[in-house]
């Protein structure tokens, strides 16, 4: 009656081993890795992003002429940042388990509204009233959007990917009712203060353009939110296990509330900056296909669509990687359809590598 | 052997009856629904209505594309699964099929469900073989496959060759019935006879019920998977040839928001999103009641009721769809309390 | 203590199995041996490796070392299917069955009749209808699987057990959740099974049953096999006392728990009181906590004890009377019980209790989270300084605070969750369950903690299914039936058949024998 070995006579006493040393007092080494050797999967995901961006950065350093200069520098910034601001709403919201898929349309509310208010100098008595409506309201406005969202999956009970879809589909055809499906241009608007809403999508600071400034402060704040504040643990604990959340008292319902309000928010603001840079608000094509580059800016970043874990900087580098896997395509003069092609794989590549070992 | 025993129905009783209770509710909503406004159009708008040439070609003609992708959705979503990319597949297919028709009408049209076949085929490659989120991976696909489509179409629309025939798929009429409709009818059939009848539907239904027991009970679970996801993205690519066929062209632009349609009304029709239950025939009457609804708003426009530019039209959708889903969740706790 | 040979060939030959798993080994050269037409219990504390052993024959783990013989031949099955294929089927405690599917669906999942290619119905409902027949049972086998409770279920399961043609039945837990009757129709049926040359594999806790329906008997304990016989002639103490590896003498003294309190504690105030909760699963159910007293709750599964702490807890909502301190109270989510000083430890660690991803730290410190912050933003001092407390006071073995709670024993992840409340100091203790799926040592760890607790003053209401638990640890014992409360017992008139019987028939006058010894 052979007996058949099928993991090695080693390693089975390593584990008796270890599952001895299991009575040693805490703080020993019995229970820190769970296996002796290097742990490859682990490492791969939690850093596999960071080595993309940078071998990317250093190809388009070497084969990219003027890769390396302020000018490509801002180029490639400007168009991650509008998606990055997104991408962190998207990453709360993902990470208490849900999707948002209503943020491009959201976008296109925020553009739509915003010239409505700089239509005329003295609309509000002075411009600079008519200047402070046009941020605040299209932001207001989209946060109810938001709330409206929450309401859905948390009253209502509807799955996000359902709840957020109505909007998807309403939303746009909102932005487009309000100014009749027309392409609003800014030069043509009244009001003097039209400048100064462009600065938002326009302007420089110290060379730096401004929406990149606002992307690295909503980084900066989100990241401290998620990893210092009550509210940051009680959205991770909402999306790790909602159920356990609730019986420890995780205000879960208004959690969701306020990461869904959070992700209008963001899509306002950054619907804002995109129309201020394109100093022109086109209601079809505001925000269009932005859910999709916000997901997929999450899910190479290293954020798992599941929920309960979040990196606001893995969402940076994500975005990032896409926007230089994109600039290095269309630098070398590859197809548009190739570069989407392209990126698809990044995503399945990066979805396949951050693959959890089953427990 | 101890004597006959009949189990006392037990608490577990009132949830699984519940839940069938609702969904046939649901259900019973959505045709109802459908009924009504059938009505409603042959009351209100007389004999344009519902004459042959409307019926047909305005209506089911330019229906069969949801028709189709809902069709291999509900399968997918039976299963407990999502996808994304019928839309971008389907028009990779058509601009397949618009690329291919110059060799005539079967190339064009094999080729386009050939093209989908395989997006599917990938799609629950990765699915099944990784255990991967099918939200992600046919994400991904959504857009591999629209740069495929542009790729292929060399970003501009593909007029489709006249001379070899591929637009008969789309004119060529059996009676008063265009065959796109005729074919639509024939697959749905099928798939019906699928779900309730073969032991693959069967097995798809527990994998959605339970993935786990159906594991443990010996169901090929992933190979069952990858059919069910093939099946959808050929399902698309039919849809592409269809869409080619009836719009001279394959353009890569097209076609957008195709699958949340589809999902839509996979969901009007009562399946249950997170799988297990459902029917292809609610599917059928979840994509009917969607379209007639616009149907009727272009009468109405017609009639003069008022003055809707298309620009409503998202929005329609998006209300449309809010009350529908907002009803059968009513609906589901008004379930649970009679019970 | 020989054991007597067999007489016949044996049907299965475990030996030498060898399991690990990261950071654990479940299996250590545990054995098992079975002669056909046996009926054969397995018995051993909660990780003794008595389901992992059972998951290597079945095929869901594949062993890393030893020898599986079935029938003289060696078998090394891939996966579950090959276990079917070859003649193993299991009965899991939970069904596992798919509840939307059809009764025959499910007796035939995976190998449904066809004919032409297409499903054939009829023969489906048929052999269905026949297979379950000979079980004794007459039901309509279109319904739902879900429609029927789970006593039927079972019956299912067993139906389908006998259309794959099994040589072995694994039964894990079978009797968790019926009542005296249906646990008679199920030992006619194992009988029936045993005259057809079938063996069964019986898995319990119940060591009563054994006497009734099982031949022999395996221990095990820490992953090994300790001894293999008949189940005439050696009494339930020595049992226990081969599970937990001590002394019969020790055990007879100070019983098989970690509860040391001797007799019933001075009770304080009433801390909280429901009466007559109505509800899902609730037809009538009450009990008192008081300060400083451990009152176990007892009943079968599906009797209400989780929904009444859930209720307590205001995890759902019931109608009824709640009163806290005497004063009545609403609650509206568990955020209003935490408040006025409850914690709940829930029955499913898995699922309820700990957030997978995070760290000790977090877990431990997530409902304490209000009391830590000061505007929103956590203070990262007095965390460390609670953290490390209750690590030390609990004896928490874990690498640090940062590690993955995941990555931790069940018994210590049950450290954790029981650390969550006791941070907040709770007057209120709602334990679930508290010793479930936790190995031996750690067993009587919390059972001794949970004595502690109680003599500092806590009000300390206990769910269990393990008797001994329930008799040892508690100073009064609710019993719970169908929702509703049946009895009530001080700690001087209760004996596992006493409460055995309380939990089956409730106030029931013309009581059955009771079974075993």
């Amino acid at each position: 009656m052979a007996t058949i070995r099928i993991r090695p006579r080693r390693w089975v006493a390593e584990q008796v081993a270890l599952s001895r040393s299991r009575a040693a007092p805490p703080g020993s080494a019995g229970q820190e890795s769970i296996t002796t050797r290097a742990d490859i999967p682990a490492l791969i995901r939690a850093y596999g992003s960071f080595i993309a961006l940078v071998a990317l950065i250093l190809y388009n350093s070497i084969f990219t002429r003027n890769f390396l200069s302020i000018g490509a520098f801002n180029a490639n910034m400007t168009q991650a940042a509008t998606i990055v601001i997104v991408a962190v709403g998207m990453t709360f919201v993902i990470a208490t388990g849900g999707i948002d898929l209503s943020v491009g349309s959201l976008m296109a509310i925020a553009g739509s509204l915003a010239p409505l208010f700089l239509l005329d100098a003295y609309q509000f008595g002075t411009p600079v009233v008519g200047l402070a409506l046009a941020i605040i309201v299209p932001l207001v406005a989209t946060t109810l959007c938001g709330a409206f969202n929450g309401v859905l999956v948390t009253r209502v009970g509807l799955q996000p990917i359902i709840a957020t879809l109505v909007l998807y589909l309403g939303g746009r055809g909102i932005a487009q009712l309000i100014v009749n499906g027309e392409l609003r241009e800014f030069r043509n608007l009244g009001s003097p203060l039209v400048p100064a809403l462009e600065f938002l999508g326009l302007g420089q600071v110290f060379g730096v353009r401004f929406q990149i400034i606002v992307m690295l402060v909503v980084v900066l704040v989100a990241t401290w939110v998620l990893r210092a504040t009550t509210f940051g643990r009680y959205v991770l604990a909402t999306g790790g296990n909602p159920s356990a959340a609730r019986l420890a008292g995780v205000p879960v319902n208004r959690v969701k509330m306020a990461v869904y309000c959070l992700s209008g928010f963001l899509a306002g603001l950054a619907g804002l900056i995109v129309v201020a840079i394109n100093r022109s608000s086109d209601p079809h094509r505001v925000g269009e296909y932005m859910e999709l580059d916000a997901i997929a800016a999450v899910a190479v970043g290293g954020t798992p669509l599941s929920g309960g874990r979040a990196t606001i900087l893995g969402t940076l580098v994500g975005a990032l990687i896409i926007q230089l896997l994109r600039f290095t395509l269309i630098a070398n003069n590859v197809q548009d359809g190739i570069t989407r092609m392209v990126i698809a794989g990044a995503i399945v590549i990066a979805v396949l590598a951050q693959r959890q070992r089953a427990t | 052997m101890a004597s006959t025993v009949v189990g006392p129905v037990a608490m577990d009783e009132r949830g699984a009856a519940r839940d069938r209770v609702v969904s046939g509710i649901q259900r019973q909503g959505a045709l109802i629904a459908l009924v009504l406004l059938v009505l409603f159009g042959v009351v209100r708008y007389g004999a344009t209505f519902y004459s042959p040439y409307n019926i047909f070609d305005a209506f089911l003609n330019n229906n069969t594309f949801y028709a189709l992708t809902a069709l291999g959705m509900t399968f997918v979503i039976i299963s407990g699964g999502i996808d994304l990319s019928v839309g971008s597949v389907a028009v990779l297919a058509a601009v397949t099929a618009a690329r291919l028709s110059v060799y005539g009408l079967f190339p064009a049209l094999a080729g386009a469900v050939l093209v989908g076949l395989f997006a599917g085929l990938i799609n629950g490659w990765l699915i099944a073989r990784f255990a991967l989120q099918p939200f992600v991976v046919t994400l991904a696909m959504l857009l591999a496959a629209r740069g495929a489509g542009l790729t292929l179409s060399n970003n501009a629309p593909v007029m489709v060759d006249f001379a070899k025939g591929f637009t008969q798929l789309g004119m060529m009429h059996i009676g008063p019935v265009p065959l796109p409709v005729l074919i639509t009818a024939v697959l749905y059939a099928l798939g019906m006879l699928l779900l309730n009848r073969t032991r693959f539907g069967r097995h798809v239904l527990a994998i959605g019920g339970n993935e786990e027991a159906a594991r443990l009970a010996g169901i090929p679970v992933a190979k069952t998977l990858v059919v069910v996801y093939a099946m959808s993205g050929a399902l698309a690519g039919l849809a592409g040839a269809f869409l080619a066929a009836l719009s001279f062209s394959g353009s890569p632009t097209g076609a957008i928001g195709w699958e949340l349609s589809a999902i839509a009304a996979v969901v009007v029709g009562g399946t249950l999103l997170t799988g297990g239950i459902g029917s292809v025939g609610s599917t059928l009457i979840g994509v009917l009641l969607l379209g007639l609804i616009f149907v009727t708003l272009n009468f109405e426009r017609g009639q003069g009721t008022f003055q809707l530019n298309s620009f409503w039209e998202n929005f329609i959708r998006g209300a449309f769809l809010l009350i529908v889903v907002v009803f059968q969740s009513r609906l589901a706790k008004r379930g649970n309390a009679a019970n | 203590m020989s054991d007597e040979a067999p007489q016949s060939a044996p049907l299965l030959v475990m030996e030498g199995i060898d399991k690990a798993f990261p950071g654990v080994v479940a299996l250590d050269g545990a054995a098992l041996e079975i002669a056909p037409g046996e009926v054969h219990a397995i018995i051993g504390q909660n990780g003794a490796g008595k389901s992992t052993l059972m998951k290597i024959l079945n095929g869901v783990y594949r062993r890393d070392a030893g020898s599986v013989m079935l029938d003289g031949r060696a078998v090394d099955f891939r996966d579950p299917q090959e276990a079917q294929a070859a003649g193993v089927s299991t009965i899991y405690q939970e069904i596992n069955l798919v509840p939307y599917r059809s009764v025959a669906e499910n007796i035939f999942m995976g190998r449904e009749p066809r004919r032409w290619g297409l499903l054939d119905r009829a023969r489906m409902n048929g052999d269905a209808t026949t297979i379950l027949a000979r079980l004794g049972v007459q039901i309509d086998v279109r319904r739902p699987l879900g429609t029927l409770n789970i006593a039927m279920q079972q019956m299912v399961a067993i139906a389908r057990a006998l259309s794959t043609d099994a040589r072995i039945v694994i039964m894990d837990e079978p009797t968790s959740s019926l009542d005296d009757r249906e646990v008679e129709v199920l030992f006619e049926v194992i009988r029936g099974l045993k005259a057809n040359g079938i063996a069964v594999i019986y898995i319990s806790h119940r060591l009563d049953e054994l006497y009734a329906v099982c031949d022999r008997v395996t221990v095990m304990r820490d992953g090994k096999t300790i001894e293999n016989r008949p189940v005439n002639g050696v009494s339930k103490l020595e049992l226990v006392a081969r599970m937990l590896g001590k002394e019969i003498g020790e055990v007879r003294r100070s019983g098989a728990t970690g509860f040391r309190h001797q007799g019933a504690r001075v009770a304080g105030e009433v801390l909280i009181e429901a009466t007559g909760l109505q509800g899902e699963a609730l037809d009538g159910a009450s009990v008192a906590i008081r300060a400083g007293e451990i009152v176990g709750l007892a009943g079968l599964l599906g009797s209400g004890r989780t929904e009444v702490a859930r209720v307590l807890f205001g995890a759902d909502a019931a109608d009824g009377d709640l009163r806290v301190k005497g004063k009545p109270v609403r609650w509206s989510s568990p955020r209003d019980a935490i408040k006025a000083g409850l914690g709940l430890c829930v029955e499913d660690r898995k699922a309820d209790g700990i957030i997978p991803y995070m760290s000790v730290r977090e877990n431990l410190t997530l409902a304490a989270l209000p009391t830590l912050s000061r505007r929103g933003i956590v203070d990262t001092t007095e965390q460390r300084k609670i953290v490390d407390r209750f690590i030390e006071r609990l004896a928490i073995k874990t690498s640090g605070p940062e590690q993955a709670i995941r990555e931790l024993s069940g018994g210590n992840q049950q450290k954790v969750l029981l650390g969550r409340w006791l941070c907040l100091n709770p007057s209120v203790l709602l334990l679930d369950e508290p010793t479930r799926g936790i190995d031996v040592g750690a067993k009587a760890e919390i059972q001794e903690l949970i004595d502690q607790l109680a003599d500092e003053g806590l009000g300390v209401l206990m769910i269990s299914s393990e008797l001994e638990e329930i008799t040892e640890g508690a100073d009064r014992v609710v019993v719970l039936r169908e929702g509703r409360t049946v009895a009530e017992f001080d700690s001087g008139n209760v004996s596992q058949d006493v409460v055995m019987h309380a939990m089956a028939h409730g106030d029931d006058p013309n009581p059955a024998s009771t079974v075993g010894g």
